[in-house]
């Protein structure tokens, strides 16, 4: 099963391999540019395609990697290799400031600030009078690897394709990994992701600076292949080119890289050749008619090339996890008694409405308590502020001993609270299996190198088994391999349970989990709610549905315009007249 | 410094800001009617800008070719929609709008084109022929995604600016144009001189922004236009057609373009691509004011033409460097005080993949 994959890369290492042997220098000069421009087509790949994030100014961190190691080499003298070293910390060095400071923008403010100071940086380069400004540095010496000097064409494209090989099969491992997962996951949202305990600026930063060094080494490699560097190539108009590769190869697809690349620098190639028979004018047109294309590529397919194809070709299943050993248990506290979370005058304003009005309550040890109150009561908005997703106007909020007042939430999630959401947050196009390891990210510790370099795969086979045991434990166990946007709305609120209980932990908080059920599935659920109870875990959940919360529950709090009504047991909540006012506008 | 060049610089700002506030205008009413980052509207200010210029120089300007070229692809991809809905009545009606009314003045133009026309005749045409490229490119490029995320439609924005820039160069070619001053008088005010030119660009400046409050609050169109850019869909349930208040939104944008352009052109050595920064540092201006506020937009553009003056004064070379650099401390700021908003943005990608 697993080598029929392997058949479509290893053509393709092959081709790469013999195109030397066959084709003319012209036409390995041309695989040169695609490989190089390839590399940073790749990190476009994984910060736009994966991680969401649009930059309009990568062509500028090739620009520093290339100049940086030119700089060195040419004006100074020194080593190709110390140049790659000068060059990464640099394009790193200016990649985690910028990222730092504009990676908290949301929406549309962060790809225009990449246009800014993509167009700061290249005017930098061309008016620093160290770098010759417009006119650029010129006798850069080649790379040469122990005796053998990279000058010639195809000898710099061997190790343009090494480089680009072994990144390739780098990002396809992160990607496949713990760290890459939470990268996968960040299109999800931030509330999503930050619920599972996930730092998304730290992520967001992470593919950010990864962006950056690829397009970094690309641009070592641009500097000692051309052996000059002038401002040029490395303005905005490269920068939109390159996003264009990512985009065309199709966003989220390692192999996009090369086919994007490859696409662009052959169309540019076919147009130069043609174009100058038809007009005069033909790097203008050049410009124009790659301004059509791509807005026709937006219009038309925005999925990209490979997506295209990949419609046509059924998806790999993922293979069926084995079993392995367990991951370690969340750390339960014994609190003989103590309340696992207290609730003390909790008050949520916006402006002059109290959505949640000094509202106090304490659940207690393996205790399943509904959180009920007619729409508009404040539940949702109390459930925030236990997870962390809003921060309470007053009050304060205590978990197993620890204020957690106004902590973020992934701080709250990493202390053993997982939560489901009454609007589903799930990502659709990522198996079930998938997003239910994601659950599991608090308990594993796989960084992004050895992520990188596969030295996780125990930890993921762990993982990946308990995420399967979650899967089986609400019912979704042989629908492992299916995508999570394919399944109906009920089936996707289980699989939130069971990411959920994927961490393992203290305290479950469900927001409207019957919500679109079944009569079967709530059935499984209220049975499953029952046994997570008798291991010891403690629920809370708001529902509406009153079959389903009176016969499940221990205790009840209710909620009517932000203040607590009434709480105890379901049969006194019942009978409290209170209750039965806020539900049904008076007692006639 | 002395307090005379401080002076000098100031008053120099100011004009440039004063342009740059009605290109900001458009920017963001483009924005906010229809959440398109529209990149290359200042290359729409310098097609402005050299098509008077050409017009001056009796040579027929590529606009011509522009417009009718924009106005063929416009009419085939509308009358194409219509016909595939079964719209068949709609039809006549779009050839007009999309055919007939954007060829009238190219035609003007054309045959215009050659004579030695008088200062306002050559205005004149020059704003007729500029105001369909910003409706036309809308229908073209923008319309067909109106559901797209902002992320999307900005992507296509910067995509639409190449191929503009690209044809402009092929129009107008390399070399730089000034067009001849609108007026000579110049002012002695106390010790400092002001040129009527400048004097004409800041009132023009505040009458424009002036007359776009008046069709914003008294209008029945204006009130269309704020009620889709507060809430679309309300604006639809309403019967407001965001795809009519949108084309509108680009009509009264590409007047303003229009207008900054014929005021900036006897100023400055315009180049084809010249427009692109005129827009980016209006843009810079925009954004000070948040991209929402009409007013802060204008003190935004104001001050991003101080900036560039002082900074002109101190580096020339580096000017552009501190105009794009100030934008970062500015975008975060912003998104500091503005929380939210954020989330639906990311969500909205998710058909994409």
């Amino acid at each position: 099963m697993r080598w029929r994959s392997m058949i479509v890369p290893l053509c393709a290492v092959v081709f790469i391999a013999l195109a030397p042997a066959v084709f003319s220098t012209f036409t390995i000069t041309l695989m040169n540019y695609i490989g190089i421009y390839a590399i940073a087509a790749l990190g476009l790949i994984l910060l736009t395609g994966v991680g969401g994030l649009t930059s309009f100014g990568q062509a500028a961190f090739i620009g520093i990697g290339a100049y940086t190691s030119a700089w060195y080499t040419a004006v100074y003298g020194g080593s190709p290799w110390i140049g790659l070293i000068l060059a990464l910390a640099l394009t790193g060095v200016v990649a985690t400031a910028l990222g730092a400071t504009t990676l908290r923008l949301g929406g549309h403010f962060l790809p225009l600030s990449t246009i800014a100071w993509g167009i700061a940086i290249y005017f930098v380069f061309g008016n620093l009078d160290a770098l010759n400004r417009y006119s650029g540095l010129s006798g850069i010496p080649p790379i040469s690897v122990g005796p053998w000097s990279l000058a010639g064409t195809t000898s710099i494209y061997a190790l343009i394709w090494i480089v680009l090989g072994l990144s390739m099969l780098l990002c396809r491992n992160l990607l496949d990994s713990r760290q890459g997962r939470a990268i996968r996951s960040l299109r999800g949202g931030t509330a999503m992701v930050e619920s599972l305990a996930i730092d998304s600026f730290r992520m967001r930063l992470a593919v950010f600076v990864l962006a950056g060094l690829l397009a970094g080494l690309s641009g070592w490699l641009y500097a000692h292949m051309q052996r000059f560097v002038n401002p040029t190539p490395f303005d905005v108009r490269t920068g939109i080119e390159l996003l264009f590769m990512a985009l065309v190869g199709g966003t989220g697809r390692i192999a996009g890289a090369v086919i994007g690349a490859a696409i662009v620098v052959l169309l540019k190639n076919f147009l130069q050749d043609v174009l100058p028979s038809i007009t005069r004018y033909n790097a203008q047109m050049e410009i124009v008619l790659f301004g059509v294309l791509f807005i026709i590529l937006l219009q038309k397919a925005r999925g990209g090339v490979v997506a295209m194809f990949r419609r046509f070709m059924p998806r790999p299943a993922p293979p069926l996890p084995v079993e392995a050993p367990p991951l370690p248990q969340t750390a339960k506290p014994q609190l003989s008694g103590a309340p696992v979370l207290r609730i003390d005058d909790a008050v949520k304003r916006f402006g002059a409405l109290a959505a949640v009005n000094e509202v106090s309550f304490e659940v207690r040890p393996g205790e399943v308590l509904g959180l009920i109150g007619p729409n508009g009561a404040g539940k949702t908005t109390l459930l925030n502020l236990i997870t962390g997703t809003a921060k309470p106007t007053a009050g304060r909020i205590v978990f197993l001993g620890h204020d957690v007042t106004g902590l973020e939430p992934r701080h709250i999630a990493a202390k053993g609270m997982a939560r489901t959401f009454q609007h589903v947050k799930l990502r659709p196009n990522m198996p079930l299996i998938d997003n239910v390891v994601l659950g599991a990210y608090p308990r594993t510790h796989t960084g992004f190198l050895a992520g990188a370099l596969r030295l996780d795969r125990a930890e993921e086979r762990s993982a990946r088994y308990e995420a399967l045991q979650q899967l089986r434990r609400v019912g979704l166990g042989d629908k492992f391999g299916e995508l999570a946007g394919n399944l109906p709305l009920g089936q996707q609120r289980l699989l939130e349970v069971a990411r959920a209980l994927a961490a393992d932990p203290v305290v479950l908080v469900l927001d409207e989990p019957a919500a679109g059920l079944r009569a079967l599935e709530k059935k499984t659920l209220s049975d499953l709610i029952r046994g997570l109870r008798e291991g010891g875990m403690t629920i809370v959940l708001v529902e509406h549905d009153m079959d389903f919360v009176m016969n499940l529950v221990d205790r009840i709090v209710v909620m009517d315009f932000g203040a607590k009504l009434a709480e105890g047991l379901p049969a006194q909540i019942r009978a409290d007249a209170r209750v039965q006012e806020a539900y049904l506008g008076g007692v006639a | 410094m002395t307090p005379e060049i401080a002076l000098l610089l100031a008053q120099d700002g100011i004009t440039t800001g004063a342009i740059y506030v009605l290109v900001a205008l458009g920017l963001v009413l483009i924005f906010l009617v229809t959440r398109v980052i529209f990149v290359p509207f200042g290359d729409v200010v310098g097609y402005a800008a050299l098509t008077l210029a050409a017009l001056q120089l009796k040579q027929t300007p590529g606009t011509v070719w522009l417009v009718l070229t924009l106005a063929a692809l416009a009419t085939a991809m509308e009358v194409w929609t219509l016909a595939r809905r079964g719209e068949m009545r709609l039809i006549p009606k779009a050839l007009l709008t999309y055919a007939v009314l954007p060829v009238i003045p190219a035609a003007l133009v054309w045959f215009a084109a050659g004579y030695d026309l008088p200062m306002a005749v050559g205005i004149v045409l020059t704003l007729l022929i500029v105001l369909p490229i910003s409706p036309l490119l809308y229908r073209i490029a923008f319309q067909p995604l109106a559901d797209a995320s902002v992320l999307v439609l900005l992507i296509v924005a910067v995509a639409v600016h190449f191929a503009m820039s690209g044809m402009a160069l092929i129009f107008f070619g390399p070399e730089g144009f000034r067009t001849q001053p609108i007026t000579n008088a110049f002012f002695n005010i106390g010790p400092m001189g002001v040129s009527g030119q400048s004097i004409l660009i800041v009132v023009s400046s505040a009458l424009f922004s002036f007359l776009l409050f008046v069709v914003f609050e008294r209008t029945l169109t204006g009130k269309a236009l704020r009620a889709t850019a507060v809430n679309r869909v309300g604006a639809r349930l309403v019967g407001i057609k965001p795809a009519t208040t949108g084309a509108i939104a680009f009509l009264l944008a590409s007047a303003l373009a229009g207008i900054s352009g014929i005021l900036i052109g006897p100023v400055a050595t315009l180049y084809y691509d010249s427009g692109f920064l005129i827009g980016l540092k209006a843009f810079v201006g925009a954004i000070i004011g948040g991209l929402v506020s009409y007013p802060a937009t204008a003190v935004g553009a104001i001050l991003v033409g101080l900036l560039e003056s002082y900074a002109a004064f101190w580096d020339s070379a580096f000017k552009e460097v501190l105009v794009f650099g100030a934008l970062i401390p500015i975008l975060i700021w912003q998104s500091l005080t503005a929380r939210g908003g954020v989330e639906e943005e990311i969500e909205e990608e998710e058909g994409d993949a």
